[in-house]
């Protein structure tokens, strides 16, 4: 249709009326341009002197002022991590004549490698005239000192003070703390996403990990303004407006130094962890993974070749073991299964079962072995606990299931997140029939049930939440929640974390908590407890369990030996405890790594840091709690 | 007109204009040149979108004008409901909402709009005689006010002003009687109040009058045209020198390399500068205004017309703006402010210009 239309159009007709158009468009174009040049010329010819004059003198700058960030302190006020003072070296390079000649000289003045001159020349390369150069980082007070007598020989060179996070205990809070470094592209990503871009403004760090992370929002502060007056150098010439940054808050953690201190001491090489828990509030007073690194390395900006070090390193000091490390919780969960045992009915306080050192599934061959291969003889729950008799609880786990035990055992905890003010953890495994169909597409077997009765199999827990079920097993059934930060020093009160799980676990016998906690302290005050040595002659009471969990899985007949064992085979030591007995006031959990027996190796360890607590900490605090 | 085989040289075998490929070279040159002065780092990415944009300029240059005119009527019904789509499931960036996300990619339709539109509305004038009649010109109208009201909602005050303007280009190339555009300013005369209280925003408003009085705010509103301004004035005939503006280097100035850049060549290449460039743009506006005249059928010609018209509306809008005389609407300086659709677009329009001057479609004998 269109095109018949075109056939009988008159097109010379058309083509003038369309030149017609274009030139007056062309002339109006000609026209718009000369306004533009116009004004262009009344600018920069005739009213140039009045804006050269301007340029030159009235030179009007917007800086943004960085906020200080927040400090972190110990429970006692001791500083944890801190901004302090670093010096550097910088060069407007148009201020300076026979700037080679000049570096020279300071090459011998300040000791500057080749490197260090190499990498300003190049800096120097890409970088504008007019922007400040970094020459020297990090210069020593006496380096500072050195060149400032010197200044007046060296123009357009300046020292500039800038404020750097440190943590002056080194690596024995990394874990807690975290540490800021250089923000990444992936950050600034977050950052426009929360539309914080403006908070970042003429700030390099931000929290990468741990509490300077986590708190980051409180650390970090509100950045300022200022409009200042600059000369033709760019020289602050006065300031006309001052919006000051607000800084961040200081906040103060329930963690103790000296509590902490000794745990790392304690630990000493081995691979592990310590949690110390105040019952009462959740408060963490102690956690430490070990090994651990130095965060002041992460905040210089770590080299690629120690970052490797540290992260192909076997020991994965990286891995914050107390919150990340997963572990078969083996016998410390002894007294929750008998809980569950006596809530189902499945026993009585006075069931008795003998223990020939083995157990069979009822209807098939497959033996389970307790540790001890003679067997505890007639055993009722009390001794079960307390000599940590596995019969016993094979046998009762057995008539439980695992479709009573899944539930029960997450209202302690396991399988979830405990709510810790740390963003680094796992909710390791509290397993059940779906979650082995959905992990490994295969039915669950009674087998699994019975390792899982011991705490071995597919169950997995880390030593937090060991921490708080032991916790909450303390307060009988009361939950808890860990957290780290104590308070916001500038407002008065402790912080109230926020409550994840309130509902107190219901026993159908309020009874039950006190077997289950009385067979507890008989494992350390008893003579035949499996830990009364190590907590022989306390001045406090204490109840603890230990644990022993096996790395790899011992064949039905083989002996363990630990000899003839690798060491990163070997068992897993563990403990965990509260104290006093009557009225707790604090829990610990202990995870050693490869070390053996819980009750030989882990609860020596857990006795000193509760003597340090009730001997030294305690009386010096007793306000403070 | 005949056609000898001496004509046909290699750049008309590959569909390129020489004389506005020498221009475009150019404004590259000075973009460049400039971009460095602001940030070196700037370079890189720009030479990377104007790679993308030359290759763009390319493949548009090979398609023949019918089948531009064909698939006019399908590419602009898409793009209007793409618009429609932003407006609904829009990624917000800057407070605007302008990206479509698609997954894979995300793009903003209104930059489409703006190449496609002088094509939908040549497209529907070209079915009938020039000079349409009034009531065509209506419709025509509507094809216009449509797009840009979808784009003016993002809000992109910048986008709907060229996508408005290269429809109305097209309107007046195609003849439209004096009478109809006398009464059209009218009738925009009388827009302006509702403009004004209901559909701009805060942000917008404040530039507006930011405009006429700078001064009133220099550490606020009226920071960016002033520092602009003693930028320009500062350059003197000569300017400072390339990468010596104190302006720019002291970062006094705000998005030095994008709609602020033209700040930054004045003051270093001083008001000589401004006459080169100027003259190069002049020259490119000349050789595609010639292109349009001698184009074959009014489909081709309303189009290439409005395509080279908004192109000086980029320049026109953008060096008013950084020079005082309009207010801060967002829009680059045509090839030489750093970013990536803009450039694209602009090329590719170029593109179908030279398409049209190359593709003959009947040989006149």
């Amino acid at each position: 249709m269109a095109r018949k239309r075109v056939s009988i159009r008159n097109h010379s007709a058309e083509s003038a009326l369309f030149m017609r158009r274009t030139l007056v468009v062309f002339i109006a174009i000609i026209c718009a341009i000369g306004g533009l040049i116009t004004n262009l010329y009344y600018l920069q010819v005739s009213s140039f002197e009045s804006f050269q004059t301007r340029s030159n003198d009235n030179r009007i700058s917007v800086q943004t002022v960085p906020p200080n960030r927040g400090l972190i302190y110990d429970r006692n006020g001791i500083v944890l991590a801190e901004n302090r003072p670093v010096y550097s070296l910088q060069v407007v390079v148009k201020k300076t004549k026979n700037l080679r000649q000049k570096v020279n000289k300071l090459r011998n003045m300040l000791d500057l490698t080749d490197e260090e001159v190499e990498r300003f020349y190049s800096r120097n390369r890409y970088a504008r005239s007019y922007r400040p150069i970094l020459l020297l980082d990090q210069l020593t007070t006496e380096e500072v000192a050195l060149f400032t007598v010197n200044q007046h020989q060296f123009k357009g060179f300046s020292i500039k003070a800038n404020l750097k996070r440190y943590y002056p205990f080194g690596d024995a809070f990394t874990h807690v703390l975290g540490y800021i470094a250089k923000i990444n592209s992936k950050d600034l990503k977050r950052i426009e996403a929360k539309g914080e871009t403006a908070r970042y403004r003429g700030t390099n760090f931000i929290g990468k990990l741990g509490i300077e992370k986590y708190y980051e929002e409180l650390l970090h502060g509100q950045p300022g303004q200022r409009q200042v007056e600059v000369d033709s150098w760019g020289k602050v010439i006065r300031v006309l407006n001052f919006t000051p940054p607000i800084p961040g808050k200081d906040i103060k953690l329930n963690i103790d130094i000296q509590l902490q201190l000794k745990a790392q001491n304690l630990l000493g090489d081995t691979r592990g962890s310590v949690i110390v828990m105040d019952t009462r509030t959740g408060g963490v007073l102690s956690l430490v993974s070990n090994p651990s690194y130095d965060p002041n390395l992460f905040v210089q900006g770590i080299s690629s070749k120690k970052y490797n070090e540290l992260l192909n390193s076997r020991d994965r000091p990286l891995i914050n073991r107390a919150t990340q490390g997963r572990y078969p919780p083996a016998s410390t969960i002894k007294m929750q299964m008998a809980l569950l045992a006596l809530d189902t009915k499945v026993i009585t306080e006075h069931t008795k079962i003998k223990d020939p050192g083995w157990w069979i599934v009822p209807g098939s061959k497959r033996r389970f072995r307790d540790w001890k291969r003679w067997g505890h003889g007639e055993v009722d729950v009390n001794h079960a606990i307390e000599q940590s008799c596995d019969t016993f609880f094979y046998d009762a786990s057995y008539k439980i299931g695992i479709d009573r035990m899944n539930p029960f055992m997450k209202q302690f905890g396991f399988g979830e997140y405990s709510g810790l003010d740390l963003g680094e953890e796992t909710k390791a495994i509290m397993p059940s029939r779906e979650w082995k169909r959905a992990r490994y597409n295969a039915p669950w077997y009674d087998g699994d049930t019975i390792s899982v009765g011991i705490g071995q199999g597919y169950w997995t827990v880390t030593p937090i939440q060991l921490t708080q079920a032991t916790a909450i097993l303390a307060r009988k059934g009361e939950i808890i929640t860990p957290h780290i930060l104590h308070s916001i020093v500038s407002e008065a009160g402790a912080f109230t974390p926020p409550k994840k799980m309130t509902v107190p676990i219901k026993l159908n016998d309020e009874h039950y908590w006190d077997i289950a906690l009385k067979a507890m302290h008989g494992v350390t005050s008893k003579k035949t407890g499996t830990a009364h040595r190590a907590f022989a002659k306390t001045s406090y009471s204490v109840a603890g369990k230990s644990g022993t969990a096996q790395v790899i899985s011992i064949k039905e007949d083989e002996e363990y030996d630990a000899d003839k064992l690798k060491e990163h085979q070997r068992d897993n030591a563990m403990f965990v405890a509260f104290a006093p007995y009557e009225t707790p006031e604090i829990v610990a959990t202990v995870v050693l790594e490869n070390a053996g027996g819980g009750s030989s190796n882990a609860a020596p360890i857990i006795r000193d840091l509760f003597d340090e607590y009730f001997e030294n900490i305690k009386p010096k605090q007793q306000l403070d709690f | 007109m005949v056609s000898t085989k001496a004509q046909k040289s290699i750049f008309y075998r590959l569909h390129i204009d020489p004389w506005l490929l020498l221009g475009i070279f150019s404004l590259m040159v000075l973009s460049l040149l400039t971009l460095h002065s602001v940030s070196p780092d700037w370079v890189v990415p720009q030479l990377i979108r104007l790679g993308i944009a030359m290759s763009a300029m390319i493949v548009m240059a090979q398609i023949p004008p019918e089948v531009y005119q064909r698939w006019t009527p399908t590419v602009f019904i898409i793009c209007v409901l793409m618009l429609v789509a932003v407006l609904i499931f829009g990624h917000t960036g800057k407070g605007a909402q302008r990206w479509l996300d698609l997954g894979f990619t995300k793009f903003q339709p209104s930059e489409i709009m703006k190449l496609i539109m002088p094509f939908a509305v040549a497209y529907f004038i070209s079915q009938y005689t020039l000079p349409i009649r009034l009531s065509k010109a209506f419709i025509a109208l509507l094809i216009v006010i449509v797009p840009t009201l979808l784009i003016a909602k993002q809000p992109d005050l910048g986008t709907s002003i060229l996508v408005a303007s290269s429809g109305l280009f097209v309107l007046f190339l195609s003849g439209i009687s004096w009478l109809y555009i006398g009464i059209a300013l009218a009738a925009i005369l009388a827009f302006v109040p509702v403009l004004w209280f209901y559909l701009m925003h805060d942000y917008q408003r404040t530039r507006v009058m930011t405009l006429f009085n700078p001064e009133a705010d220099p550490l606020g509103a009226g920071y960016h045209i002033i520092q602009s301004k003693i930028a320009i004035g500062s350059g003197g005939v000569w300017g400072k020198g390339w990468q010596q503006g104190t302006q720019s280097q002291l970062e006094f100035l705000p998005e030095r390399h994008t709609d602020f850049i033209f700040s930054v060549f004045s003051e270093e290449f001083g008001f000589v500068g401004i006459l080169l460039l100027l003259t190069i743009y002049l020259f490119i506006i000349g050789r595609g205004l010639w292109i349009a005249n001698k184009a074959q059928d009014a489909f081709t010609k309303l189009v290439a017309g409005s395509i080279i018209l908004t192109f000086f509306v980029y320049i026109f809008v953008n060096i008013g703006m950084v020079s005082g005389l309009l207010p801060v609407v967002g829009v680059p300086l045509a090839l030489i402010s750093y970013g990536g659709t803009s450039i694209v677009t602009l090329l590719a329009g170029f593109g179908v210009l030279m398409s049209f001057n190359t593709h003959k479609r009947f040989n006149i004998k």
